[in-house]
């Protein structure tokens, strides 16, 4: 651990890998607890992995994949969303198919983009020892537009996800405000897929709001447990992984995995007993 | 008794080509206390779907207030059926209560003192004040249906909007609310809709009721012929249904 202490007051890569694991509890903490009341993870499972397709294409064509992957991610947010506004019950199946479609569209343009092979293994698994200051920069305008989004639009949010039809009646633009947080939710899982990876974002966007959750009963406690959380995963887990060098996302995602593990059979054990109490 | 406040013409509505409604005329008085009743799957809450603007009509006019529907929603109050919105989502009862300030308050950032005045008359009104800081999801049915007339009510509405407000609440419960309903109705109209026929006419000025077709609006007492032609079935079996069951869950 003093390797990592050390290592960290001197090395520029280490710091920008800590930064960006910050930034990207700021928008996890955010907009993960709308995902976690809303019960959307599905879709930005379904957005997660077909951002794969527009890294691809933009890999190929040589433009930055952090491009692709921001275009990747809005378009299916956008596609996701405006099924579900118009044939509801088609949501699932479309989310199936961008899901797998995205990722085998990514792999065909990766293979046939020519020289180096890219290293798929850090788009899916993410690098977060690879972040450079521009990626930060960019980390830190996308998590700036999530939060004044929210900041400005939290009423709406809240009507939209907990009662669209009351919100409806209100004379809120409930297809609006649902777009808008499902792009929001592309954005954050861009940011995220810097950090963990693709295939692991899903449990760094639900599980801090999820613990945050069992906690905190109203949104604003809940995200600002999240961040709180998010960023004690993304620290301790870079933290742990650095003196064995071990993936960090994944050990990132195994301390969240675990600590949401034993915060729900904590909470479980305690109100069992509880009740046993209040029996005898 | 004014101007009608609610005026439906000639309204028919399917879903997928299945009627829910058809020919439906119907008007509502200022100050009424309308019962809307019939069967399930009878059209109650489509009807009032559509006074809500949420569903237009294949047929026929609507206007509310003199105004289409979707112009006149800042005037309503609705009370939805709880089983619209997950009871186990993160909110507290204040801030549910404040989502009916809605289109009535700022639309940026959070709400304004006038609006948290307002929510917490409605609350006091409804008898909810000191469950405000309690999350949604700890309430009994009849608290949680109180905050949901405490949300319609702080967005001062003109006419009041209910849909099967009693369904899953007890007796005991049913009878408050009612009274409740009753003592706004002093100075606002209200249109509640009900499969319990026995349960409402103590309270309501007015009962339409609709199964398809509107069947009957009528202030005098509903006759064992009438409730035949309503749900096909003989008035004592109805009686006995309801005097057994009250506000069993739709």
């Amino acid at each position: 651990m003093s390797g990592f202490f050390g290592t960290l007051a001197r090395e520029a890569f280490l710091q920008h890998a800590l930064i960006g694991g910050l930034l990207a509890s700021l928008g996890c903490g955010v907009v993960g607890t709308y995902v976690v009341a809303k019960r959307i993870s599905f879709v930005a499972g379904g957005v997660a992995h077909s951002v794969l397709g527009g890294m691809g294409i933009a890999y190929f064509l040589g433009a930055s994949p952090l491009a692709g992957a921001l275009a990747a991610a809005l378009v299916a947010a956008l596609i996701i969303g405006w099924v579900n506004l118009r044939w509801h019950q088609n949501e699932d199946t479309i989310i199936a198919a961008l899901w797998a479609v995205g990722m085998a569209v990514g792999v065909l343009f990766i293979s046939r983009t020519p020289g180096y092979n890219a290293d798929l293994m850090s788009y899916l698994f993410g690098n977060i020892l690879m972040v450079s200051r521009a990626d930060l920069y960019v980390m830190a305008a996308l998590d700036a537009v999530a939060i004044l989004i929210v900041t400005l639009f939290s009423k709406q949010f809240l009507a939209v996800s907990f009662d669209p039809e009351f919100a409806r009646v209100r004379g809120v633009r409930v297809e609006f405000f649902h777009l808008l947080l499902l792009c929001l939710v592309a954005l954050t899982v861009v940011v995220l897929i810097q950090v963990v990876g693709l295939i692991l974002v899903l449990a760094l966007l639900t599980l801090p709001a999820a613990i945050a959750a069992q906690y905190r009963a109203r949104l604003v406690p809940i995200m600002a447990l999240a961040i709180v959380l998010g960023m004690a995963f993304t620290g301790g887990g870079l933290a742990l992984s650095y003196a064995p060098d071990l993936p960090a996302g994944a050990t990132i995602i195994l301390l969240a995995g675990t600590t949401y593990l034993f915060s729900l059979g904590a909470r479980r054990l305690l109100s069992w007993h509880k009740t046993r109490r209040t029996r005898t | 008794m004014t101007a009608p406040v609610i005026v439906l013409e000639n309204v028919s509505f399917a879903y997928d080509g299945v009627p829910a409604l058809e020919d439906v005329s119907l008007e509502v008085e200022q100050g009424e206390f309308m019962g809307l009743v019939g069967p399930n799957g009878g059209g109650k809450s489509t009807l009032l779907r559509i006074v809500l603007g949420l569903l237009a009509p294949d047929a026929g006019r609507v206007s509310v207030l003199g105004a289409p529907p979707a112009h006149a929603r800042g005037a309503l109050g609705y009370v939805p059926q709880f089983a619209t919105f997950r009871r186990d989502f993160p909110v507290t009862v204040e801030e549910t209560v404040l989502l009916g300030r809605l289109g009535k308050t700022r639309t940026l950032f959070g709400y304004r003192a006038h609006d948290r005045a307002l929510a917490r008359r409605a609350m006091e009104e409804t008898g909810v004040a000191e469950l405000r800081a309690r999350p949604i999801e700890t309430l009994s049915g009849g608290q949680l249906q109180r905050v949901l007339i405490a949300r319609a009510l702080a967005g001062e509405p003109r006419i009041l909007l209910l849909d099967e407000p009693t369904a899953n609440i007890d007796l005991r419960a049913e009878v408050d609310i009612f009274d409740l309903l009753k003592t706004l109705n002093a100075r606002m109209t209200i249109v509640v809709v009900s499969h319990d026929i026995g349960f409402i006419s103590p309270y309501v000025t007015r009962v339409a009721c609709l199964n398809r077709t509107l069947l009957c609006h009528t202030a005098s007492p509903i006759s064992g012929e009438m409730i035949q032609r309503l749900y096909g079935a003989p008035v004592h079996m109805i009686r006995h249904v309801t005097a057994r069951e009250p506000g069993l869950p739709s």
